[in-house]
C-alpha cells in the first residue's frame, strides 16, 4: 500500500509538470502576444517602445528561461504580474478562490442530496412510470447547456422579483450569502445530481442482480432491509468515485455559470484572462485547476481503498 | 425428447424478428426511448442537410425594420437586434453545429482509437509515454481543455472542431485500450499469429473490430458533449465566428439585456440546443443497453 502511495504521489508530480510545460507552450505558440495587442489598439507600432515593454514583462526571453523564471518563481510563491491590472497574480487570485469554492461545494450538496435517493427509487422502481420519469429527467439534466440554464433562471428572477440577483458585492450575512448562492449552485448542480442519479440506478440494478441480495431475500429480509442495507452499501462504492471527479469537474461548468451570473470567482476571471491574453493568470489559474482535479483523483482513490476492502493495492 | 418451437417461443417472449422492418420495429417496441432519440437526431440531420430548402428566409440577411421582431407570420421565432430570422438561423445552426460535434467526435475517436490499440497491443515504451500524456489531458475538465485550446489557435469553425476533438481523445483511448489489453490475450488472436498474420493486420482485422460495441456507446455519447462544448465555447466568443449562424453565439448575443425585451432570443436556441443534445443521450442510452448486456433488466 505505501509503495503504491509513493508511486501514485509521484506520477501526480510528473502529470502536473507535464501539464505545467504543456500550457506554457501552448500560450507562447500563439500568435501575438500581449505587446502586440497593446499596440494594436493603438494603431501604430514604435518598435523600440514595443520592445521595451517586451524586455519589461520578459518576453524577449527564449521560451525555456521564461518556463524557468515561471517555475522558480511557483516555488517560492511568487507568480508574477497580471499584465492587464498589473497586480501580483497571487492578490488577484487570493479573494476570488473561497467564491468559486463555495459555489462548487454547494453545487456538490446540492447534487448528492438530489441525485443519490432519486437514483435508488429509480432503480428499485426499475420500468415503472416513475422510474421512466426520473430517467427522462436526468437525461435532461445531462442535455440543459448550464448557460442556458442559467439564463433561464435568470429570466424567472427578472420576470417574479423584477431584477437578477447581484453578486459583485459581499453579501451581508451568511443566510444571505447561502441564499444568493444557491441560485448559480443549483444551475451548475444540475448536471451533476443527474450524472449522479444515473450513476447511482444502474450501480443499484447490477448489485441487485448479485447472488448474495438472492441469499438475502431466500432467507427471509424485508425488501426494505435488501435494497438500503445490502445493495446501497455495495452500489455507493462507484458513486463515490464520481463525487469526488465531479468536485473537480465542476470547475468546467462553474466557467459558464459564473460568467452568465456575473460572479467574481476564479471560473469566470479564467474566461477573462483568456479573452485578455493575461498569460501569467491563465497559466497560473489553468495550472491550480489541475493541482486541483489530480488531487481529488487521489483523495478518491484513498477512499475507494477505505470503503471497499477487496481492493488491496498490491504492488 | 421434446421438440421446441423456437419460433413460438420468441414470439411469446415479443422477441420474434423478422426482416429489415421487422428489426426496426423490435428496436422501436424494446427501446421506445432510444427510438425517440434516433428521431430526434434524423429531424435535425435532415435539418441540416435540406438547410437551404426549409429555411424560409436568408440567415444572414439583416433588416432594420425587423429589429428584435417578436414571433409572427413571417418570423416563426422572431427576429434578432439585426432583423435576422430566428427560425432560418437557428435550421442553419443545426449545420453548424452538426458539421462541428460530428467532425470533432470523428477526429478525436479516430486519433484516441489509434493511441489506445497501439498503446494496448504494442505496450512497452510507447504505452507508457501514452499513458502519461493522457493522464496529463485528463487533469483538466473538458471544457476548460477546449477553452484553453481554443483561444490559442484563434477563433474559426476548423479551429473549434481542433480544439474539441483533442479533449475527447484520452477517454477513446482508455476504452480501446482496456479492450485491447484483454482480446490480445485471447485464443483466436494467439490462433492469427500462430497462422503467421502480420501483428499490424492482427490489430486490425481482428481486435479492433472487437472493440466496436464499446466505442459505439462512447461516440454517441462523445456527440452530445461535441455539441455542448461548441455551444459553450461560442457562448463564450471562443468559438464558431461571424457570420456562422451558431447557436450558442445566438444565445450570448442575446444573453442578460434581452432576458427582460426578447425572452424568444434566449428560449428558442437554447430548447434546439437542448433537444439535439438530448436525442443523442436517449439514443446513446438505448444502444448501451443493446450492446451492454450486463444493464438488460
Amino acid at each position: 500500500m505505501s509503495t503504491y502511495l509513493v508511486r501514485r504521489f509521484f506520477l501526480m508530480l510528473l502529470t502536473l509538470l507535464g501539464m505545467s510545460v504543456i500550457i506554457f507552450v501552448m500560450l507562447r505558440l500563439v500568435p501575438g502576444n500581449i505587446a502586440d495587442i497593446m499596440f494594436d489598439s493603438a494603431g501604430f507600432v514604435d518598435p523600440a517602445a514595443k520592445a521595451r515593454i517586451e524586455a519589461e514583462l520578459g518576453l524577449n526571453l527564449p521560451i525555456p528561461v521564461q518556463y524557468a523564471h515561471w517555475m522558480g518563481g511557483l516555488l517560492t510563491g511568487d507568480l508574477g504580474i497580471s499584465y492587464v491590472s498589473e497586480m501580483p497574480t497571487v492578490d488577484e487570485l487570493a479573494p476570488r478562490i473561497p467564491i468559486t469554492a463555495k459555489l462548487a461545494a454547494l453545487a456538490l450538496f446540492f447534487s448528492v442530496l438530489f441525485g443519490l435517493p432519486l437514483g435508488v427509487i429509480s432503480a428499485v422502481k426499475q420500468d415503472t412510470a416513475l422510474d421512466y420519469a426520473l430517467r427522462v429527467v436526468s437525461l435532461s439534466g445531462l442535455s440543459l447547456p448550464s448557460f442556458w440554464l442559467a439564463l433561464l433562471i435568470l429570466m424567472a428572477f427578472v420576470t417574479y422579483f423584477g431584477a437578477i440577483p447581484i453578486y459583485t458585492e459581499p453579501p451581508a450575512n451568511l443566510w444571505d450569502e447561502l441564499l444568493l448562492y444557491s441560485v448559480p449552485a443549483a444551475a451548475v448542480g444540475f448536471r451533476s445530481s443527474a450524472l449522479i442519479m444515473r450513476l447511482t440506478r444502474s450501480s443499484m440494478l447490477e448489485v441487485l442482480r448479485q447472488d448474495y441480495i438472492r441469499t438475502a431475500r431466500s432467507k427471509g429480509a424485508s425488501e426494505n432491509a435488501i435494497n438500503y442495507h445490502h445493495a446501497l452499501k455495495n452500489a455507493v462504492l462507484p458513486v463515490v468515485t464520481i463525487i469526488g471527479i465531479e468536485a473537480a469537474f465542476l470547475i468546467g461548468g462553474l466557467v459558464i455559470t459564473e460568467t452568465v451570473f456575473n460572479i467574481p470567482g476564479v471560473a469566470h476571471f479564467l474566461v477573462e484572462a483568456i479573452l485578455k491574453r493575461d498569460y501569467p493568470i491563465v497559466q497560473n489559474l489553468v495550472m491550480l485547476i489541475a493541482v486541483v482535479v489530480v488531487v481529488c483523483n487521489f483523495i478518491v482513490d484513498l477512499t475507494y481503498a477505505a470503503l471497499d476492502p477487496r481492493i488491496k493495492y498490491a504492488d | 425428447m421434446t421438440d421446441i418451437d423456437h419460433r413460438a417461443e420468441l414470439v411469446r417472449a415479443g422477441a420474434f424478428v423478422e426482416g429489415r422492418w421487422g428489426a426496426l420495429l423490435f428496436f422501436i417496441r424494446r427501446y421506445p426511448l432510444g427510438a425517440a432519440g434516433a428521431a430526434i437526431m434524423i429531424v435535425f440531420l435532415l435539418a441540416a442537410i435540406f438547410a437551404n430548402f426549409i429555411a424560409p428566409l436568408d440567415p444572414l440577411q439583416t433588416k432594420a425594420s425587423a429589429s428584435l421582431a417578436a414571433p409572427d407570420a413571417t418570423h416563426l421565432l422572431g427576429a434578432d437586434k439585426m432583423g435576422r430570422d430566428m427560425f432560418s438561423r437557428i435550421i442553419y445552426g443545426a449545420r453548424v453545429s452538426l458539421i462541428v460535434a460530428v467532425t470533432s467526435t470523428l477526429l478525436g475517436g479516430i486519433i484516441g482509437v489509434l493511441l489506445g490499440l497501439m498503446s494496448g497491443y504494442l505496450l512497452g515504451w510507447f504505452d507508457l509515454l501514452t499513458q502519461r500524456l493522457i493522464d496529463i489531458m485528463q487533469a483538466l475538465p473538458l471544457l476548460v481543455m477546449a477553452l484553453v485550446m481554443a483561444a490559442t489557435l484563434g477563433p474559426s469553425i476548423e479551429n473549434t472542431i481542433i480544439a474539441i476533438a483533442i479533449p475527447l481523445v484520452p477517454h477513446a483511448a482508455r476504452v480501446v485500450r482496456s479492450s485491447t489489453l484483454s482480446l490480445r490475450e485471447m485464443p483466436f488472436i494467439e490462433a492469427a499469429r500462430a497462422g503467421g498474420m502480420r501483428e499490424m493486420r492482427i490489430a486490425i482485422r481482428h481486435i479492433l473490430p472487437n472493440t466496436l460495441a464499446p466505442l459505439i456507446v462512447l461516440f454517441t455519447a462523445q456527440l452530445g458533449s461535441a455539441i455542448l462544448v461548441e455551444a459553450s465555447l461560442s457562448f463564450l466568443g471562443l468559438g464558431v465566428p461571424e457570420p456562422h449562424p451558431s447557436w450558442g453565439r445566438m444565445l450570448s448575443e442575446s444573453a442578460a439585456e434581452y432576458v427582460r425585451s426578447a425572452p424568444w432570443l434566449v428560449i428558442f436556441p437554447g430548447i434546439a440546443i437542448s433537444l439535439a443534445v438530448f436525442g443523442t443521450n436517449l439514443l446513446g442510452d438505448a444502444l448501451r443497453d443493446m450492446l451492454d448486456p450486463r444493464q438488460r433488466s
